[in-house]
């Protein structure tokens, strides 16, 4: 539980910090160390050198433009979850980081390194898949902006060329009269969750649901979005046999393999209850 | 005199220390010329080593020394039972370190000492292991089918079956009803905050050893030390610091208690070694996986008449220090509190490829008490009978006391239930949680949760012998320190001790300290397991107690001019019938030290009853407790 031995640079502009990633390939930025230090600890990688990226300004602001939040890379969960922009724009994000780890975790625990670190039972991923976040990445190169679609390529792979940095989180805010509902299930609280699944939707006129956006978690290699339950939901009216409707193909849509905390058959199961729990929560609909 | 102070809420006065980060752990003990010892373990469940090259390792820069099974000369010592020992289970001990077969993940292969701990786990990667790989043995059905043996001179891997006899259950019963099914338990572990730890001296000149981090039993861990290192017992001193949690798991003789010592004299050097979490979870003992198959029977009326069955224990892979206490509490505590005439339980020892096990909070008890009280349940509802009125019925009276239950073999010690009333705890954990009320919540689905509710009575072994011994000494400035082989394990046991002992002198207990659990402190001590550090500590402290009141009525009659029982004392004064005053501090030159031991023989056993209201979400599987 003793780091290996490698070399510490904490430069304070984002330049200095990718050309210190660029010259060494076997070079890793450092942003909260919530799960580098452990990987390290376990001796499960020896980086030549950390690139803190602590020391540099302005990569934790939190701001809202042209109707789009955008999180600095370095902001940690407890700034994000506390930030009165949050609290306006995306109560989903909020109530989604109030699952994260411990409050420890969370005080240091950044947006940035949980998308590049690309946990598959990560709530911010899920969260960004739903919400049609960009990532807002930089690299020797320069600047890009990735559609979470295309950012998460499976268990802890993302989009991510070799030293390019996730500098932001960009979300569309929230409509005020926008659904959503968030769940998730571990076996104790902290944990990395079995299941979980993000839903929003808009109402129509009529009542009608529009636009419903869910997104899995925990259950299979990756944050997927799923559609098949989306599509039960488009243009209908809540109720319960709906949502248990879209639940049951949420289950079938889900993709889980067998590991030591569970069998696929209750991954499955689990996914397509936190979906159903989830939409419950966006309609206010109590399930008997 | 005040109200005593045993029973009184009062403060935990250890607790303004521990919270406030002034604790001393293990590793807390400044030792700036220790050297830092890191484990080999293996990374295989069962194999043999073909090949263990330490050169590479050995000439990185820092490294001081490679131990090994051939360092230390083989055969290696093993570790021997601490209780219940038998000479049958002596080949299944665990060798202090691997010789040529591993038998659990985590099993030490060798110890590397380095000036840091970081280098040392450096050094970890460039030591060459190679393990030709054997069938693993994970489940008590691996184990009994045997595709592979742990130990293949003893043919089988058995490792021995205990027997629970009373009566005669292979009788007929002609019109009873059998209730039967399979239960089982799964592994636990203890996860202590504070990880296990030890600083390791060696004073060549004196030929002498002092070890930091002992714990619960540090009389029987030096004891074990001395033997294997060929050293006489007070050539040892076994130290005692705060302790971040027991749970039976702490302080028990593992292979890294002899490792580390045994480096610092070959190294004459010291030797710090620091469990990391990882490794806890591989090697510190494991316990609770049991399965039973068992048949209750019972009169039409619900009189329990017998009990017979198979319980099976999962024991890992070496029969530890204290690992025979589970599966002989699995078949000797299955009738708990009830009245069952005849009894025949065995419990099969399984040895397979897992961390070796031993005891935790309640070893075995908690895993019979399920299996019995579930049993309970389902011949109630087999019987129509109210699960409540089955229990009572059962239930051993006052009036049948002392009450025989199942003698174990071996080794063989008869054993009785002595006092209690085991309906009033009942009738009092029913009314505590108001179980009339709950029974119409049984089985109804409220906001997604299927309420249950239950009710399982116990009985709990405490007070273990053999004895237990402290010495309290009068000091010149008044104070009186209580000296006692009682160890602290994070339970609160200098409140409490000092409790009794302030309440016995009649002092207020800023008056008194309290030294526990290092074996400097008495020359024989026993320690904290087996519930037994309070009434065993507690009563060789009263002991003690009087004896030094003896003591001090004494030197106070010669220095008052009157008979010692004519002294009155007072809180830290003798007055004589003229009155007289002394304070005891001026006494304290003619005090002498006041021993006390208290002897036990017999086990004696505690009971309660728990109740339970829970919330089962079917759709997730959680658990919730009510109440």
């Amino acid at each position: 539980m003793k780091l290996p031995d490698f070399t510490y640079a904490a430069p304070t502009d984002l330049r200095g910090a990718i050309s210190l990633l660029a010259a060494d390939p076997a070079a890793r930025a450092l942003a909260g160390g919530q799960s580098l230090i452990p990987v390290l600890a376990f001796r499960l990688g020896a980086p030549s050198m950390l690139v803190d990226l602590s020391n540099i300004a302005d990569l934790d602001k939190i701001e809202v433009n042209n109707a789009r939040l955008r999180i600095g890379a370095m902001a940690r969960w407890a700034a994000v979850a506390e930030s009165p922009l949050v609290h306006t724009h995306h109560p989903l994000l909020r109530a989604a980081i109030s699952h994260v780890a411990h409050y420890q975790v969370r005080n240091r625990g950044t947006i940035g390194g949980s998308l590049a670190h690309a946990d598959p039972a990560a709530e911010l991923a899920a969260v960004a898949l739903a919400c049609d976040a960009t990532i807002i990445a930089q690299g020797p190169q320069g600047q890009r902006r990735i559609a979470v679609a295309d950012f998460f390529c499976g268990a802890l792979t993302t989009a991510l060329t070799p030293a390019e940095l996730v500098i932001a989180l960009e979300l569309p805010c929230m409509p005020t009269d926008l659904r959503w509902g968030f769940a998730e299930f571990a076996r104790r609280r902290g944990d990395f969750a079995l299941a979980g699944a993000v839903v929003h939707f808009s109402l129509d006129a009529a009542g009608a649901i529009i636009n419903p956006h869910i997104a899995g978690i925990g259950a299979s290699d990756r944050p997927r979005r799923l559609t098949a339950p989306e599509t039960v939901l488009a243009g209908q009216a809540p109720s319960l046999a709906i949502l248990r409707a879209a639940a049951d193909v949420a289950t079938a849509e889900t993709d889980a393999a067998d590991d030591l905390h569970g069998s696929a058959a209750y991954r499955r199961s689990l996914a397509g209850t936190m979906v159903l729990r989830a939409l419950a929560d966006a309609c206010a609909i109590t399930l008997p | 005199m005040n109200a005593p102070l045993v029973g009184q809420p009062i403060e935990r006065i250890e607790d303004l220390r521990l919270l406030r980060g002034a604790g001393c752990f293990t590793d807390d003990i400044a030792a700036p010329d220790a050297l830092a010892a890191v484990i080999l373990r293996s990374p295989l469940a069962h194999g043999l080593i073909t090949r263990l090259d330490t050169e590479a390792a050995q000439k990185l820069p820092g490294v001081v020394s490679i131990i090994t099974a051939r360092t230390i000369g083989m055969p290696v010592p093993t570790i021997p039972l601490r209780l219940a020992p038998l000479a049958e289970l002596v080949p299944y001990e665990q060798p202090v370190i691997a010789q040529d077969r591993v038998r659990y993940v985590g099993e030490p292969i060798a110890m590397v000492v380095a000036t840091s701990a970081a280098i040392a786990e450096d050094a970890l990667d460039l030591i060459e292991l190679e393990i030709a790989p054997l069938p693993a043995i994970v489940t008590n059905d691996d184990a009994a089918a045997a595709a592979a043996l742990l130990f293949p001179d003893s043919g089988s891997n058995l490792c021995i079956t205990y027997t629970a006899r009373l009566g005669d259950a292979a009788q007929e019963f002609p019109g009873a009803i059998i209730v039967e099914d399979d239960f089982s338990t799964q592994r636990h572990t203890a996860a202590t905050m504070e990880t296990r730890g030890l600083l390791a001296r060696w004073d060549a000149a004196r030929g002498h050893l002092t070890v930091h981090g002992a714990a619960k039993a540090p009389w029987a861990g030096r004891r074990m030390l001395a033997r294997q290192l060929g050293l006489d017992e007070f050539s040892i001193d076994m130290i005692a610091v705060d302790v971040g949690g027991g749970f039976g798991m702490r302080g028990e003789f593992y292979p890294e208690d002899f490792l580390v010592p045994f480096a610092a004299r070959h190294l004459d050097r010291p030797v710090k070694w620091i469990e990391d979490r990882r490794e806890h979870l591989l090697s510190a003992n494991h316990a609770r996986e049991f399965d039973a198959h068992l048949q209750l029977i019972l009169s039409p009326a619900g009189d329990i008449l017998a009990v017979r069955g198979r319980a099976r224990c999962n024991l890992g892979a070496y029969m530890r220090a204290n690992a025979s206490i589970a599966p002989r509490n699995v078949a000797q505590f299955f009738s708990g509190p009830y009245r069952i005439p005849n009894i025949a339980i065995d419990t099969d020892v399984f040895l397979t490829n897992k961390t070796p096990t031993g005891t935790y909070r309640g070893p075995g008890r908690f895993e019979t008490d399920f299996f019995r009280e579930r049993l309970l349940d389902l011949a109630a509802e087999r019987l129509g009978m109210d699960r409540v009125v089955l229990r009572r019925r059962n239930l051993i009276t006052s009036a049948q006391m002392p009450h025989p239950i199942a003698t174990v073999s071996a080794p063989v010690k008869a054993e009785e239930l002595d006092s209690g009333d085991y309906a009033e705890t009942l009738d009092r954990c029913l009314g505590a949680i108001g179980w009339d009320r709950l029974q119409p919540l049984r089985g109804q689905r409220i906001n997604g949760r299927h309420h249950g509710v239950a009710v399982g009575c116990f009985i709990e072994g405490g007070a273990a012998g053999p004895s237990e011994h402290a010495r309290l000494e009068l000091g010149a400035d008044g104070m009186v320190d209580v000296f006692v082989g009682s160890s602290m394990v994070g339970q609160g046991l200098e409140t409490v001790l000092l409790q009794i002992s302030a309440d016995a002198l009649g002092l207020p207990m800023e008056r008194l300290r309290i030294f526990h659990g290092s074996t400097t402190y008495l020359r024989i001590g026993f320690g904290s397991f087996h519930s037994r550090s309070t009434v065993m500590g507690g009563t060789a402290i009263l002991n003690a107690a009087t004896t030094l009141k003896e003591a001090i009525r004494a030197a106070a009659g010669r220095r008052l001019n009157c008979a010692p029982d004519e002294v009155l004392l007072g809180a830290g004064t003798a007055t004589n019938p003229s009155g007289a005053i002394v304070n005891w501090a001026e006494l304290a030159a003619d005090v002498p030290a006041a021993p006390g031991q208290f002897d036990n023989h017999t086990h004696t056993y505690a009971y309660g009853a728990h109740a339970a209201h829970v919330g089962v979400d079917i759709a997730t599987g959680h658990v919730e407790i009510f109440d």
